[in-house]
């Protein structure tokens, strides 16, 4: 084994624990470092009190702490400023909240573009939008194979479009969307780009200032964070003009009888005592990451993902479902011809292999491929060669034992 | 340590690859639920006719891993026939056996004593008893349309 995973596998109290597991569900959450349970538990024990309240100095260590956070994650996406990184319960719950921030500016006749390589949260808030505001929401074609390209998003975007809501990595085909080029198409009709960065910030240096996207959102949890807190960000001028959806404390600069007025962004979209130690954590996921690189990051789960697709080539009763583009998101898709993925699973199950079957709340993608569901191995930096053989292994298996079904 | 044949044993695979009593009737003479388990995407529509107390057909269709499948089959098999109350208590039988208990009276579950060893492998117990909670649900609730059984 590479000195340096193991290293990586020496960090993470779960592997340490589970010298046997082998964890290939990291699209569905990270394993979680020292370092970030370690941060957890600081707080909880050192100044564990709330945040942007009391006068007295364990509260401002908790606040500066908490503040410290935003400003990572500033230069993180490189945001141009620190009012456009507003805390999240996830990414789930951002692009709720964008969406219902949004409804009211969408009119009969207006349109909504989309992809069915998107993952329920990101898709069903609009369709609840569309719905309700007459609006149509297009979907762009999509090949056979299950990928979307840039054409295909020529060929939707115009003058009706107000919004374009897309995955930057599908959770299930492992596709990286031209997200610069989409957002450079969809400002020429002045309509705005919503992304769904959930899958993209574990494995991609994302640069929001170069994408020059409207909005995206993330949870922290498929990074190395902790669950329960996510991103989003948006540009200023755009997050000036939303309303808050929840008015509380926090979040209120002037309470009159009748009347009040709000915080300006990011504090306005922020009520209520948040998830404090996982938006203090969340920074030691980032420095963790970054202490890596992505760079190399990239590199090891590219070459794992293309070791194991070139032994799994050709595997009578395997079908791969994403082979081109598996290899940058470290995402396998597959089935067994003719088994329901929960079947094969327990083989997997039974040696310890962690991964997910269903449809991975992606249901139109699921269906465009014609099943009811897959398997999905996915990749990351603490996984190792030895990991990849025991899975390689059990596919064989798989393959073997479902043969005469 | 539980071995996958003890899973995927002849019985379950016979019911799997040639089930019984498949196919809905579609007639109003039947009472009709659909079982589903939304996060695995497991479905299994049933259908119950009752006469005289007595459960003269079931019919089963849907989708579903093999376990959910095959056991939609043992169960038609083993329930149709019984009265209301003998069905009743098979149903709480098989509801035990996969929690890992034993029934005293294992005979009365027949082919569907083969799901014994599926509290060896936890996350399957609920496909196990998907159709036999619809059923259960007609029975003793009279409910009819779709339910969801997480
Ligand atoms: C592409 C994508 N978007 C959004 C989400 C939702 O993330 P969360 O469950 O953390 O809100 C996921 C998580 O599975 C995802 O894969």
């Amino acid at each position: 084994m590479n000195k340096e995973i193991l290293n990586i596998r020496n960090d993470f109290p779960v592997l340490r624990n589970n010298p046997n597991v082998v964890y290939l569900d990291s699209a569905a959450t990270s394993l979680k470092p020292d370092c970030v349970i370690n941060k957890i538990n600081e707080y909880y024990t050192q100044y564990g009190v709330n945040v942007n309240r009391g006068v007295y100095k364990l509260s401002y260590t908790a606040t500066e702490e908490y503040e410290e956070t935003r400003q990572i994650v500033k230069e993180f996406l490189n945001a141009k400023e620190i009012e456009e990184i507003v805390y999240t319960k996830g990414a789930s719950n951002g692009l709720n909240m964008l969406a219902l921030s949004l409804r009211e500016t969408l009119k009969e006749g207006d349109e909504v573009v989309s992809t069915i390589l998107e993952h329920h949260s990101s898709i069903l808030p609009w369709q609840e939008n569309c719905k309700i505001k007459n609006a149509k929401l297009v979907y762009t074609d999509i090949d056979k194979d299950g990928s979307v390209d840039l054409e295909s998003f020529k060929k939707v975007i115009n003058e009706k479009t107000r919004y374009v809501v897309v995955t930057y990595v599908s959770n299930v085909m492992g596709q990286i969307l031209p997200i610069k080029e989409i957002v450079h198409i969809a400002h020429q009709y002045n309509a705005l780009v919503i992304v769904d960065a959930a899958q993209a910030v574990p494995h991609l240096k994302v640069d929001v200032q170069d994408l020059d996207c409207d909005f995206l959102c993330f949870s922290a949890h498929k990074m190395l964070g902790p669950t329960g807190f996510g991103i989003l960000y948006g540009k200023k001028k755009y997050l000036n003009k939303l309303k808050p959806l929840e008015y509380g404390g926090d979040m209120i600069d002037e309470v009159e009888l009748y009347d009040n007025t709000t915080k300006d962004t990011p504090y306005k979209f922020e009520t209520g005592t948040p998830p404090i130690s996982e938006a203090i954590a969340f920074k030691e996921a980032i420095k963790y990451l970054n202490n890596i690189g992505f760079e190399k990051i990239e590199k090891h789960v590219e070459e794992l993902t293309k070791y194991t697709l070139d032994k799994l080539d050709n595997l009578e009763g395997l079908t791969i479902y994403n082979k081109k583009s598996a290899l940058k998101s470290g995402i396998i898709t597959f089935n067994i011809r003719g088994v329901h993925p929960h079947d094969v699973s327990t083989i997997f199950d039974e040696r310890d292999i962690c991964l997910r079957a269903g449809h991975h709340c992606a249901q139109l993608i699921t269906k465009h491929l014609g099943v009811v569901g897959t398997l999905r191995a996915s990749i990351y930096i603490y996984n190792t060669y030895e990991d990849m053989d025991k899975f390689i292994d059990a596919v064989k298996v798989a393959c073997d034992y479902f043969k005469d079904w | 340590m539980s071995n996958i044949n003890d899973l995927y044993n002849q019985v379950l695979k016979d019911h799997r690859s040639f089930p019984r009593n498949k196919g809905l009737i579609l007639d109003d003479s039947y009472k009709t639920l659909k079982a589903k388990n939304p996060s695995c995407g497991d479905s299994i529509t049933v259908e119950v006719k009752i006469e005289d107390g007595i459960i003269k057909d079931i019919r089963h269709d849907g989708v579903g891993c093999a376990i959910c499948c095959s056991s939609a089959s043992v169960m038609s098999e083993v329930l149709k026939g019984k009265t209301i109350k003998e069905a009743n208590e098979i149903i709480h039988d098989f509801y035990e056996l996969i929690k890992g208990n034993m029934p005293e009276n294992e005979d009365r579950l027949e082919d569907a004593i083969v799901y014994v060893n599926i509290h060896n492998f936890p996350p399957r117990a609920k496909c196990a008893t998907l159709a036999w909670r619809g059923v259960d649900t007609i029975l003793n609730t009279n409910k009819e349309g779709e339910e969801n059984y997480e």
